[in-house]
């Protein structure tokens, strides 16, 4: 061994630190949010159904409820709506929808036709809430706990799986659970 | 038709670029001429494929052909044409093909350039381009195709990330991407070398501009970068050492003394098994960049969207290209070691010191940044490293080099005597001190510990640097554009210390309530306010304040931070207001409605901030022009009878 193999040697050792972070990636990809353990985006928007009715992020504090982005454009939404709709039979936690970036009439007859499944959707027409929430593309759901703090994302649509491992226990044991 | 047209070029250049790999690198392993003739075509065959690619992508953006997946989801039919273009790399797939773009038009000029070089050589590199060149378009069509076709067609597409809807960030991209391609050309040039056995002064001559221009490229794309998260988004700082970032300020640093280090090959032929480190090392950065974005390990606020199936491609992809190069260099840097000694202190073992100091500086934010996926792959739990650890360490490494400077571009090559130019650094470093703290201290009369330190060797070097173009235009002798050009970045470098010392020192940010007719100081500025009117815009109502901004009584300016209520969504924007004043940058935010006419405000106050931006790219431009000297141009291909001598060695 010489020192010309010093830099391999770091390589090889760096190429397995890699790879490792990548067999936890699939987890991380899911939860990872710079947003994760920090408060939740403030926001103020008005009310999809009752346009002169404002959803405010204030209102939502002290208790926990399900954040999801979503939109009459994207085809994952459709996919994940009969999730949804199982999640607000259960009853276990509130979904407050953020129309993004949508029709405000093409929403209104989505939900009519396919079922509501949120307590309130907030209309964000220019997408600026969803920069401060960092959506990147919908769908993605935020779970947020009674402090207003986000302890966990899901990026894609929303399975039962998801739901049953990861948010169901987050809410009906919070505190046993690190985000 | 236009989508499939692109897949089917796209396909094309990669068995292209696949040709060129072989006709290069084996064609020059068998000395066999009609191989290597084969490479510029193989080259010029790719780039039109490629640039036929951006072309039916383009025309898919601008005829809002919304059955195109990447089309229906980065794009919207009201989006205006300039973004409709711009939106081509608003996300990963378009990004990537802008990378092999630009990867096929550094390889185009680099063939244009390559008649004044030994045609075995020549092949050699454009082969290890085309390497590069085939991983990517591999990389694209397995994993991340722009030209998939969404069926049933959306009706109206998804729009372009609204961050990216601004001209500044929608050039930033492209001017980036030129400076991490372009380090692939550097890299290229060091695995022929090492792949040739041989690497001669001319070698670094050949690198040299190329490399260069590369840097001042990636330079003006972080500067432009930090000035639009500065300004545009009024996220309120202009750096966050976020893991993206820092994942283009690595390659910087290194290629900062990839440069430097060149420099000694070039003029001494030493350093050179360290200048092929540090080549490979460049490149490796931004391959690694590109790694920690799109791979999702790590969670950055300008996150793509995460798919650890490519970042299992692109490991491999880095394994194959870093590993290979390092086995490499291995197994051939042994092969070029050089007799020629240097004294300490004379100007090789100053360079030596930068070179050292940058590879710690990298090292560091390397750590820093990797640190969270360290920790998580030991079972060490979450971690997160932000300016409290990226700050101090940076400048520890950062520090010296800054104080090594002015004496090392004044020291002798190979002699460590200075002589009497001793007497001049002193000079100017009493000079410099006077002068950094006397501004400093005359203007805000207070600092911290490093304020002076920081202040001192900025006009330090800047001094410095002047002395020796000073007194050669004096005498009427000639500048080389090499010297003039590494003159005006050693004072771009001195003015970036300058500018960051006077922010970090001197920023202030003040929350206040208000009242109207009140009146608030705030780091030398009176701000009176106004209170708040209504204002009208096209599409929204807004609430105005209007404050006062004098400064020892004589008016500065009026400023009108808003609170936007925008009618069709109802909902409610704050739009700062920030206006220069005597290099001051000064930022006001309308906060909340306090009642009774109050309201609080937030006030932010950076002196010289700008000055950061515009001292970078000071730097580069000093790079483009110390790249544009005629002495690289000039270089001959070696002798007939040398180059046959070379072929009849082999490899």
């Amino acid at each position: 061994m010489n020192r010309y193999f010093v830099p391999l040697a770091v390589f090889a050792l760096l190429a397995v630190v890699l790879a490792i972070g990548i067999r936890h990636a699939p987890e991380k990809g899911v939860i990872a949010s710079p947003l994760l353990g920090r408060p939740a985006p403030q926001f103020s928007l008005p009310e999809l159904s009752q346009p002169t009715q404002q959803v405010r992020s204030a209102d939502l504090k002290g208790r926990w409820y399900l954040f999801n982005v979503w939109g009459t454009w994207c085809g994952e939404c459709r996919a994940e709506h009969e999730t949804l709709l199982q999640v607000q039979r259960t009853g276990v936690i509130p979904l407050i929808g953020l129309d993004w970036k949508d029709d405000e009439r093409d929403a209104r007859a989505w939900l009519a036709q396919l079922g509501n499944p949120y307590q309130a959707v907030a209309v964000d027409a220019s997408g600026r809430v969803a920069i401060d929430w960092g959506v990147y593309g919908a769908p993605e759901t935020f779970l947020v706990d009674p402090r207003g703090i986000v302890v966990y994302k899901h990026v894609g649509a929303l399975t039962q799986e998801i739901w049953s491992h990861e948010i169901l226990p987050r809410v009906s044991a919070p505190g046993t659970k690190k985000s | 038709m236009l989508p499939e047209l692109g897949h089917f070029a796209l396909i094309l250049a990669l068995f292209l670029a696949a040709l060129q790999a072989f006709f290069g690198i084996a064609g020059a392993a068998a000395g066999r001429e009609r191989w290597m003739a084969a490479v510029t075509t193989a080259v010029a065959g790719e780039a039109v494929m490629v640039a036929t690619a951006m072309a039916c992508l383009m025309a898919s953006f601008i005829g809002d052909d919304f059955s195109v997946t990447y089309v229906a989801e980065n794009s919207n039919s009201a989006l205006p044409l300039f973004y409709r273009v711009t939106a081509l790399w608003g996300a990963h797939e378009g990004s990537l093909l802008l990378w092999i773009f630009l990867l096929a038009a550094w390889t185009v000029a680099v063939a244009a350039a390559s008649r004044r070089l030994p045609a075995r050589f020549a092949a050699r590199v454009l082969g290890v381009l085309g390497v590069v060149s085939f991983g990517f378009l591999l990389f694209t069509l397995a994993t991340s195709d722009p030209f998939v076709r969404l069926d049933p067609a959306a009706a109206d597409g998804r729009d372009l990330n609204p961050i990216l809807q601004d001209p500044g960030l929608a050039v930033h991209p492209p001017i980036l991407y030129t400076g991490y391609v372009g380090f692939s050309v550097a890299f290229a040039f060091a695995c022929a070398a090492m792949l040739e056995g041989r690497l001669d002064q001319n070698w670094a001559r050949w690198t040299r501009p190329w490399t260069t221009v590369a840097w001042a490229f990636l330079g003006c794309g972080i500067a432009l970068g930090s000035f639009w998260a500065y300004y545009e988004l009024g996220w309120g700082g202009f750096w966050f050492w976020d893991p993206v970032e820092n994942a283009s300020f690595m390659p910087w640093l290194v290629g900062t003394a990839l440069i430097h280090s060149l420099a000694v090959t070039d003029k001494r032929g030493l350093f050179k098994s360290w200048t092929l480190l540090l080549a490979i090392l460049a490149f490796s950065m931004s391959l690694l960049g590109t790694f920690l974005v799109r791979s999702g390990v790590l969670v950055s606020v300008h996150s793509f969207a995460a798919d650890p199936q490519r970042g299992i491609f692109i490991l491999a992809f880095l394994i194959v290209m870093i590993g290979g190069a390092l086995s490499l260099y291995a197994w051939r840097a042994p092969l070029l070691r050089s007799a020629a000694g240097f004294e300490l202190g004379a100007r090789e073992s100053f360079l030596l010191f930068n070179n050292v100091l940058l590879v710690i500086a990298a090292a560091t934010v390397f750590a820093g940044t990797l640190a969270p996926l360290i920790a998580d792959s030991l079972g060490l739990g979450t971690l997160s490293v932000g300016p409290p650890y990226f700050n101090p360490t940076f400048m520890m490494s950062m520090l010296p080099l800054l104080a090594l400077l002015a004496v090392g571009i004044h020291a002798n090559w190979k002699r460590g005597r200075l002589g009497d130019k001793w007497r001049m650094l002193l000079n100017t470093l009493v000079a410099a001190a006077v002068i950094g703290c006397g501004l400093v201290f005359g203007i805000y009369r207070h600092g911290q510990v490093l304020t002076p330190v920081g202040a001192t060797l900025g006009v330090w070097i800047i001094l410095a640097s002047l002395v020796d173009p000073i007194d050669r235009w004096r005498r009427r002798l000639s500048l080389s554009r090499a010297v003039l050009g590494m003159t005006v970045a050693h004072v771009g470098l001195g003015l970036v210390v300058i500018a960051l010392t006077t922010v970090q020192s001197f920023t202030i940010e003040r929350d206040v309530a208000m009242s109207p007719g009140a009146s608030v100081a705030v780091g030398g500025y009176e701000f009176r306010f106004d209170g708040v009117s209504p204002v009208e815009g096209p599409n929204y109502s807004a609430l105005a304040a209007t404050l006062v901004v004098t400064r020892d009584g004589m008016p500065v300016t009026v400023l009108r931070p808003q609170k936007r209520q925008y009618w069709v969504q109802r909902q409610v924007t704050s739009e700062t207001a920030i206006r220069m004043f005597r290099g001051d940058n000064i930022l006001l935010a309308l906060g909340e409605d306090l009642g009774a006419g109050r309201w609080s405000v937030r006030v932010q106050i950076r002196p010289l901030v700008t000055l950061v931006w515009l001292a970078a790219f000071i730097m580069a431009c000093g790079g483009a022009l110390a790249a544009s000297d005629r002495r690289y141009r000039a270089v001959k291909v070696a002798a007939p009878a040398e180059e046959a001598a070379a072929l009849e060695r082999g490899t």
